[in-house]
């Protein structure tokens, strides 16, 4: 649809992730790596979850239209499972390198936290999937032409984008959480994590009824984003002292 | 010419997106990608492409990333308004009915081209009543009539040949200008016109509306000198061509052969030419027909040829017969120039001093009333040696109409000659000429140079039950009138050598080889017959379509392969040589590759077999270039001859998507960059306040944050 629909669709996908790597990745080269491990993570269970749903469609009747919907739900939902085993696997091979690292680390003791970890981890499953969601349609997004010949919605780029931006996200707040459920040995956690991963998966079957799949979908990522924030060390309390550490400075200083 | 046919432009993004896609689209598996929601590709579209000459540039051109409009199906030439004027959003894409596509139109269109992205024919099968793109007066600046020859005749002072032609041919647009079939792709289109763009009640259509990109980029400019001089810049290892001259070859065959080495004049030689042309062109490119104005005469003169064969072998006529099919005459005259030029130089068998006389078969197969028509130069006949010689002719062809349903007869009033090759004989020295033609003064053809200009306007109707090689071997009545004028033909070309007077009676054209050629030529060129006389590594030539007679930049031209394998066929002898020695046979004491051409054809299939009886054929046939002397001369502003050339292009292609409003695409940008700026600005400020946010399970000496 033109350059303008192009750059606002990729701001609104990726401009969170853009800035959260900006802010806090870039600079600590361990967690750069960290970062594209987790991509890479994230790609090696789509792309055997992938096969799994590819010899599936060849073994069966290409034209038969509803059996190859179902395959393809059959697949997204063995993809989900597949990236929760993953994440996991991950954590597993972070802890393992954890001890590596802090004995050859300058300081006593591991160079990043298991929270840190779980954030970055997060992060780049997060980067992973919004690309994979988002670059096919970004790149037919910068032609002349808008979805809606054949019936569908208009605003189909734009959902598109709201959609990767709360997937983004939600991968975020997943790590966080699946890690320190992990680290406590709170094997529900990680059942929940699944549940809710598959939950927003069915919510985004509903498309085109972008009422009924994006609005979902951001509550839950709120949700998500507040049990995070209290999995990683957050708490009210922390918040109220953030607000009198902003006023007493503002008296302070005026 | 195509040079590249691949996308251009593709960012690398999109090449990784698509080749990932791509990859998950292989075979049956039915995939949403984005773009087969967003595109249809239009397949059957022909462009109109950009052709220049000396001084000019002419036909259409669109910006290098296409060119996209609101699609507007005009109704009437008084709707033309909502484009030009009252439509509320321009650009727009004028869809035209082809009773819509006159000159008016086009006109009003070119004026406000800032508001007209581009234009889209819709071509019916049926014709309209009269419809001729080319000019009133064709090739009126490189024929033999000037201020200086015969002036109050030059430029169709006293006769127009073709009233009908608007011209648009030669006019410049600049927008694209395609033509669609009528057939489902049109009827898409056209729905989706309706879904979306119909204003409701006077108010304006509401977004998204249905839109079309025509891309077909011409990369020539100005005219022939300009861009056969940007030709020959040489930055780069690969230097990029911008143009290519028209040209093909011209095909002649002899009854008496010619040794293809000896050049100049041959003395005590005497020749009679006949002659007739093999190009036509339409409007849009290459997909010309020209039945009456060019495939009428050249099957003419192969019939008479072939009726010619067996009697000057028994008899020979004193002088030699020499067959010429000239390329390219549509634009200027390219063939009959080219070999002129030869015989003017001594690069040619014989030179303008062996010419006897010449006969030329022009337009003939629309002749109502059942007279056809001679016409020569008057003033050329002031001189009486050329004169008399001209007489004899006309009366050698009134009196070889004897028995057959129809007369010969000459113009009344003294009118110059039709465009025809004769005019660039007479340009070099006054030649004694006859043109034959149906029209004895404006044409009868109503399609001239259009993509009309097909078997319907010659009236070639097959009875419906017939399959395809039944309609090959059916005669018709076109066929049977053809072969009337071949056979006339024949005998008066028979005389004019100075043939044997009582064998002429026995000279007949065939019918059958007439409505096979027809057939071939105007319906259908992959038939059993033109498979059978075509080599076997030229097979893929023929398609199940006509052949297209534009002449083009290739010197590949289908019409030209087929003319000289069929007078091959037609005039030479089979012989018992194997294709090792045909390949060379002057090795055989009796063969020589000098006087005779061989070539290898693929024969018929016997009945119960299925490998063909494949043989080489010996005959006089050369083919020799036909490309305007001035690209020889490398005068590209030459006055003289043709300077036609055909631009280069990378890619033509057609499609439709709906566009969005301007409103959606800036809201969805504002709500990008407000998105970017609010993640910045949060991110940032937790990421400083982190050790506050989080301090609760900070462990011991972990790193800051």
């Amino acid at each position: 649809m033109t350059a303008a629909v192009f750059f606002g669709c990729a701001f609104i996908a990726f401009g969170p992730a853009f800035s959260l790597f900006i802010f806090t990745i870039a600079k600590d080269p361990l967690r750069v790596i960290i970062l594209i491990a987790g991509a890479f993570f994230w790609l090696v269970s789509l792309l055997l979850s992938s096969l799994v749903w590819f010899i599936a469609t060849k073994a069966t009747n290409a034209q038969d239209l509803t059996l190859q919907k179902n395959l393809l739900i059959f697949g997204s939902i063995f993809s989900v499972i597949l990236q929760e085993v993953f994440r996991f696997g991950y954590y597993r091979l972070l802890r393992k390198a954890n001890e590596g690292l802090a004995a050859i680390s300058e300081e006593d003791g591991p160079p990043l936290s298991v929270r840190e970890m779980a954030y970055v981890a997060g992060l780049g499953f997060g980067i992973m999937s919004g690309a994979f969601s988002m670059i096919n349609t970004l790149s037919d997004s910068l032609g002349p032409g808008t979805v809606g010949m054949f019936g569908d919605s208009q605003y189909y780029f734009i959902t598109s984008a709201l959609m990767t931006l709360a997937l983004t996200m939600l991968h975020t707040f997943w790590g966080v959480v699946f890690f320190e459920g992990c680290e406590r040995k709170r094997w529900w956690v990680i059942a929940v994590v699944l549940c809710v991963h598959l939950m927003v998966f069915s919510l985004s079957l509903l498309n085109p009824f972008y009422v009924g799949s994006i609005l979902p979908v951001y509550a839950i990522m709120l949700l998500m984003a507040v049990w995070a924030f209290f999995s990683s060390g957050g708490s009210l309390h922390n918040i109220t002292l953030l607000w009198t550490c902003r006023k007493s400075n503002a008296e302070t200083s005026s | 010419t195509c040079v590249q046919c691949l996308g251009d432009g593709n960012t690398s993004l999109q090449k990784l997106a698509t080749s990932i896609v791509f990859f998950f689209c292989l075979s049956d598996v039915s995939c949403n990608s984005v773009e087969q929601k967003i595109y249809v590709e239009l397949n059957n579209t022909v462009p109109c492409v950009r052709l220049l000459n000396a001084t000019h540039q002419i036909g259409c051109q669109s910006s290098i990333s296409g060119d996209t409009g609101v699609i507007h199906v005009l109704e009437s030439e008084e709707d033309l308004e909502w484009p030009l004027s009252k439509g509320p959003n321009p650009p727009y894409m004028v869809l035209l009915e082809s009773s819509l596509f006159t000159r008016s139109i086009m006109m009003k269109m070119k004026n406000e081209s800032n508001r007209v992205a581009g234009v889209a024919v819709v071509v019916p099968n049926t014709s309209p009543p009269e419809f001729s793109p080319h000019t009133t007066c064709p090739n009126e600046n490189t024929g033999v009539y000037s201020d200086n020859y015969g002036p109050n005749l030059a430029h169709c002072n006293t006769t127009v040949w073709n009233p009908r032609g608007n011209g648009l041919s030669y006019e410049e647009f600049d927008f694209p200008v395609f033509s669609l079939k009528e057939d489902n792709e049109t009827e898409f289109i056209k729905q989706c016109y309706l879904d979306h763009n119909r204003a409701v009640n006077g108010s304006a259509p509401q977004y998204p509306l249905c839109a079309m990109q025509l891309f077909s980029h011409m990369h020539a400019v100005t005219n022939t000198p300009t861009c056969m001089r940007r030709n020959d810049i040489n930055f780069s290892i690969n230097p990029e061509m911008v143009c290519d001259p028209l040209g093909d070859y011209n095909v002649w065959g002899s009854i008496r052969p010619y040794n293809d080495t000896v050049f100049g004049h041959k003395e005590n030689e005497s020749v009679v030419i006949a002659a007739a042309r093999l190009d036509s062109r339409a409007f849009f490119w290459e997909v010309s027909t020209g039945a009456e104005g060019s495939v009428s005469g050249f099957v003419t003169l192969l019939a008479a040829a072939q009726a010619l064969r067996e009697v000057t072998h028994e008899a020979p006529p004193t002088r030699n017969i020499l067959f010429a099919f000239f390329q390219g005459e549509t634009f200027d005259y390219i063939g009959s120039s080219r070999m002129v030029y030869d015989m003017e130089n001594g690069k040619f068998v014989i030179d303008l001093d062996n010419i006897h006389s010449v006969l030329e078969i022009g337009q003939v197969a629309l002749h109502s009333g059942n007279n056809l028509f001679l016409h020569s130069d008057p003033v050329s006949r002031r001189n009486n040696t050329v004169n008399d010689v001209v007489k004899n002719l006309v009366n050698n062809l009134q009196s070889s109409t004897a028995g057959l349903g129809f007369l010969l007869v000459e113009p009344n009033v003294s009118q110059p000659l039709p465009p025809s090759s004769l005019q660039r004989f007479l340009r070099a020295q006054p030649i004694p000429g006859i043109v034959l033609a149906d029209h004895e003064s404006a044409f009868n053809n109503r399609y001239y140079e259009s993509f009309y200009d097909n078997a319907a306007n010659l009236n070639l109707t097959y009875p419906s039950d017939l399959s395809p090689e039944e309609q090959l071997e059916f005669v018709t009545h076109t066929a049977e009138s053809l072969t009337d004028v071949a056979t006339v033909v024949a005998r008066a070309l028979y005389k004019q050598a100075g043939g044997d007077e009582s064998r002429v009676n026995t000279i007949k054209a065939d019918p059958k080889i007439v409505t096979q050629m027809l057939y071939g030529f105007l319906v259908s060129s992959n038939n059993s017959w033109f498979q059978a006389v075509m080599a076997p590594e030229l097979k893929n030539i023929l398609k199940p379509s006509p052949p297209e007679y534009y002449v083009g930049v290739a010197m590949s031209s289908t019409p030209t392969r087929l003319v000289q394998y069929l007078l091959a066929n037609l005039t030479g002898a089979a012989t018992n040589l194997t294709q090792s020695q045909c390949q060379k046979p002057d090795e055989l004491p009796n063969e020589s590759r000098q006087m005779y051409s061989y070539l290898w054809v693929q024969g018929i299939v016997p009945p119960n077999s299925t490998e063909r009886d494949s043989f080489c054929v010996r005959a006089s046939v050369r083919l020799t270039k036909a490309v305007s002397p001035a690209f020889e001369l490398g005068e590209y502003a030459s006055k003289d001859y043709s300077t036609w050339t055909e631009s280069r292009w990378k890619f033509i292609k057609a499609r439709i998507f709906l566009v969005a409003s301007r409103d959606l695409e800036m809201l969805t940008l504002g709500v990008g960059v407000a998105v970017l700026f609010t993640s910045l600005l949060v991110t940032y400020f937790i990421s400083t306040k982190a050790d506050v946010l989080f301090s609760s399970t900070r462990e011991p000496a972990s790193a800051a944050y």
